[in-house]
């Protein structure tokens, strides 16, 4: 790990198709800040993106990473820190790819709090697939696939962190370069599940929330006297639906990692060349 | 007299079936004798007819057969489910003074011991220990020397403390007694003991450990039958050698952190069966395409849907093969035997790392639950090889980078193997993408590229058709006109089904094929041979179309998809009755 590491240097040399003004530039930007200020290099970072146009962040980023398949990517995070502890694990993906497809996996993971960073860009629409409903479109926003909207409400999916017992939750809007690049270095630095629902707004998809709806509507909580370490406020914030807050909502400062509770303290990558030392042993306990 | 002898102890679910023929199992291996054991179970935790079977010789035993010479049966219901298996000499111990088994009917001229199996664990300290009462009244009735069954008393309960092992090993001896005092017979069954030291392990188990052997550290998997013992054998044990076992929340999940871990350099796999395969069919292709090495591992269970859980089939063998959308280059490697399936998971392992793709490791239930004994040898660790395949570190990698220094992880070799560099290797950072992507791993819809990467995956496995050896075992005469070929747990019951078709004049090839993909070319045995019959467990003859595939040729097909594995005798007499349908017709029409 050198110290000199720059942002730019998580920068890979494909240029983003994103659509020009998508939030996701923001959203990326800032994790590759946070990443370069936490003292990371791209040698040592692995960075798992789901699909979704949020999911193409590993293709314009430069360390080792993987794009798998939509809404699995947590698992795939989880193996990668679970197999080198030594590495920066970071996750990325869309609201769909998280909270739809992936939901399942989403609060698994945050049960297992596993030291990595979920950074989620939430769009409030399916970008990829050109402006579907997703999980956490408005009751009424009426998309091709929902004419008269999706008639159910959107999914919280702070509240379910923080139900599945959470030791990390913050929310952070994609154009606030400054707060969005502090929480998710915030997140990194958490030891356990750091996970950060970044709005990153849609330009070409979503006519509702706007970057001016998120500008106009959003609260910073460093403005106010939140208290993250208290669960209690934590939760009368994270449901009050009609808010929009930016900050640290919660945080556990006696979460232990998922992985240092397995007592994993080493890479797995190095194995002997042949059966490990004392492998008869195995054959002897069937005697 | 029969050489081996066939003894079984049925139930409900619940009774303790499992752990008192296991008791009987260990302590037969223990007094040097071969053992195979087979298990009759139903999908429910209590209740329901559940048996326990053990065949046992001097000689090695590769499968079970029609014929029970002893049973203990703690339900009525034990004796009908075993009807047709019993005979003149067959012994049935059970408990004439519980309710349920006043008026047994004792079929085929059998001997039905009535022994008070509850008073008399009653007597030797609770009530819990009657089928360790049974246990010693078997011992008796074969005249093995109950001496053998305390060490796998202590074995088995020896965490609970001396009092209860004690209490056990007079259970034993109580039984034991009550028969040679209240029966006179003369029973003309015997069991020598010899000196050999045999370990008896069933085939999950010998895949958890094959897999250690072979260096695996992570395995993440979701509970299933009859997988699930490859997940139980790993949990606690592979921790010892810095390795560990993850249930995750689904076989989505499990698959994905199986990869991941891969990506990050550890050896790893995943097991389940059937349904749990349709659930990471997703993921095979992300394997193949960011080219990580990754051992599936799917113990088939009859199918289709939940299908038959706790029943025998091989069902899932065109799922392996071709299961997920595109073309996904991959192994299929399906071992034989109980020891072959901890040899090919070592050897999963290595093609895994060597061509970096995924490997279906395919066993079955028959095998799962089969425990056989072996030679402490058979699984000798100096003889495990690992090989990791192209992985570069700081000082090679150099060779690997692009103009402008970029690592190309996916750099179409010549042999379509590119380099791998483990994530924290200076210089190496790289993308992958599941989507289409370049040498350097970058999404792609580049026309020539395309082509370039899908050749170059391909040719991964042209390159393992030159470099491995992808044969087959062969038994029986290698000049017969009839050839059987078979693949998976089926060899066993074949091998000894070759015996008797021998005794009868019946001169027959048989070739067990433990490669799925690739395959050895079996042309030239299939047109030397005047009849050809593939045997397998499922319906529709998996196996046999792959081979009409590959040599144009029609062959016979023996299929057998009730749930329960082949046996050797009721094979031989498949075989000779497809050799010689008159007679089976006939036979049939007599009916
Ligand atoms: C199994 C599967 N189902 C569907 C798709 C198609 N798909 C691609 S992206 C996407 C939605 C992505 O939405 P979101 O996660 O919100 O990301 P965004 O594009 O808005 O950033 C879908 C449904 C897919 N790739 N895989
Ligand atoms: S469609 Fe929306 S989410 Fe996708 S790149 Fe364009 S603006 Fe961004």
């Amino acid at each position: 790990m050198s110290s000199d590491v720059r942002f730019t240097d998580f920068k890979s040399d494909k240029q983003p198709t994103w659509c020009p003004g998508c939030g996701d530039f923001g959203t990326m930007n800032g994790m590759m800040k946070a990443l370069a200020e936490t003292g990371n290099d791209p040698d040592n970072t692995f960075v798992v993106a789901g699909i979704g146009c949020s999911g193409k962040i590993g293709t314009y980023m430069h360390s080792y990473a993987l794009h798998g398949v939509h809404g699995r990517a947590l698992p795939v995070g989880i193996g990668v820190k679970m197999a080198n502890p030594d590495l920066e694990v970071m996750v990325a993906g869309g609201d769909g790819d998280g909270y739809s497809i992936g939901a399942g996996h989403f609060i698994h993971a945050v049960r297992r709090n596993v030291d990595m960073s979920y950074v989620v860009m939430d769009n409030r629409i399916y970008g990829l697939t050109k402006g579907q409903a997703s999980p956490t479109s408005r009751e009424d926003f009426e998309t091709g696939t929902t004419p008269e909207g999706p008639k159910q409400p959107p999914v919280n999916p702070k509240a379910l962190a923080l139900s599945a017992g959470a030791t990390f939750i913050a929310q952070s809007f994609s154009s606030n370069a400054q707060r969005h690049a502090e929480i998710v270095q915030q997140a990194i630095e958490h030891d356990g599940f750091g996970f950060v629902n970044v709005y990153s707004p849609c330009v070409t998809f979503n006519d509702v929330d706007t970057y001016d709806y998120f500008r106009d509507s959003i609260v910073d909580l460093d403005e106010t006297d939140h208290d993250p370490h208290d669960r209690d406020q934590a939760k009368d914030k994270i449901l009050e639906s009609d808010k929009e807050y930016m900050g640290v909502l919660y945080q556990n400062e006696d979460s232990v990692p998922f992985e240092q509770r397995e007592g994993i303290e080493s890479s797995m990558a190095e194995i002997p060349d042949g059966a490990p030392e004392g492998a008869m042993d195995l054959v002897r306990e069937f005697y | 007299m029969p050489e081996d002898l066939n003894w079984a102890i049925g139930g409900e679910a619940g009774d303790g079936i499992d752990s008192t023929g296991k008791i009987f199992a260990q302590a037969l291996s223990r007094a040097g004798r071969h053992v195979f054991t087979s298990k009759d179970f139903a999908s429910r935790i209590r209740g329901g007819y559940t048996a326990y079977k053990v065949r046992t010789s001097v000689d090695r035993v590769e499968s079970v057969v029609d014929r029970l010479d002893i049973l203990i049966a703690l339900t009525e219901r034990t004796i009908h489910e075993n009807e047709d298996e019993l005979h003149e000499d067959s012994v049935i111990i059970y408990d004439g003074e519980r309710s349920t088994m006043q008026d047994v009917e004792v079929p085929h001229g059998a001997t039905a011991l009535e022994v008070p199996l509850k008073r008399l664990a009653e007597d030797a300290g609770g009530a819990i220990m009657l089928n360790v009462v049974a246990l010693g009244a078997a011992c008796e009735v074969t005249s093995f020397p109950i001496e053998n069954l305390d060490e796998s008393l202590q074995k088995r309960f020896g965490d609970k403390g001396e009092a209860i092992v004690e209490n056990n090993k007079k259970a034993a001896r109580m039984g034991q007694e009550y028969v040679q005092e209240e029966y006179d017979e003369e029973f003309d069954y015997s069991m020598e003991t010899t000196d050999a030291d045999y370990v008896l392990l069933n085939g999950d188990e010998a895949i958890g450990m094959g897999a250690i052997a072979a260096g695996c550290r992570f395995y993440a998997g979701y509970p299933i039958t009859p997988a699930t013992d490859v997940m139980e054998y790993m949990t606690g044990r592979v921790d010892q050698f810095g390795g560990k076992v993850v249930q995750a929340e689904d076989e989505l999940s499990a698959i994905n952190m199986a990869l991941g871990a891969a990506r990050a350099g550890a050896r790893a796999m995943t097991a389940t069966s059937g349904p749990g395969i349709d659930l990471m069919t997703e993921t095979f292709g992300l394997v193949a395409t960011s080219e990580t090495p990754l051992v599936i591992c799917d113990v088939m269970r009859s199918g289709p849907s939940t299908g038959m859980p706790t029943k025998q089939e091989q069902g899932d063998l065109n799922m392996t093969l071709y299961g997920g959308h595109g073309e996904i280059p991959r192994f299929v490697v399906a071992p034989t035997t109980v020891s072959e399936c901890f040899w090919k998971t070592v050897e999963a392992f290595n093609l895994a790392e060597k061509y970096q793709t995924p490997v279906f490791l395919v066993s079955d239930l028959a095998m799962a639950v089969t425990e056989q004994t072996f030679s402490p040898e058979t699984f000798d660790m100096d003889e495990v090889e690992v090989d990791r395949g192209k992985v570069v570190d700081e000082d090679e990698i150099g060779a690997w980078l692009d103009e402008q220094g970029r690592f190309q992880a996916h750099f179409p070799a010549a042999d379509g193997v590119s380099p791998r560099a483990f994530p924290g290797t200076a210089d190496g950072a790289h993308m992958t993408t599941g989507l289409e992507h370049d040498e350097l791993g970058r999404r792609t819809e580049d026309t020539d590229v395309r082509i370039e990467q899908v050749d170059k995956r391909q040719r991964k496995v042209e390159t393992a058709r030159e470099q491995e050896e992808f044969d087959y075992r062969e038994f029986g005469d290698p000049d017969a006109d009839t050839l059987i070929i078979s693949w998976g747990s089926n060899e066993g019951a074949m091998r000894e089904g070759l015996e008797l078709l021998d005794a009868e004049g019946h001169n027959v090839r048989f070739i067990s094929v433990p490669y799925i993909f690739p395959r050895p070319d079996l042309t030239d045995e299939v047109q030397a041979a005047e009849e050809v019959i593939v045997v397998e467990c499922n319906a529709t003859g998996q196996f046999a179309d792959i081979i009409e595939h590959d040599v144009l040729e029609r062959v016979e097909r023996i299929n057998k998809y009730n749930g329960v594995r082949f046996k050797a005798d009721e094979l031989a007499a498949e075989v000779k009755q497809t050799l010689d349908p008159d007679n089976g017709t006939q036979e049939v029409e007599a009916e």
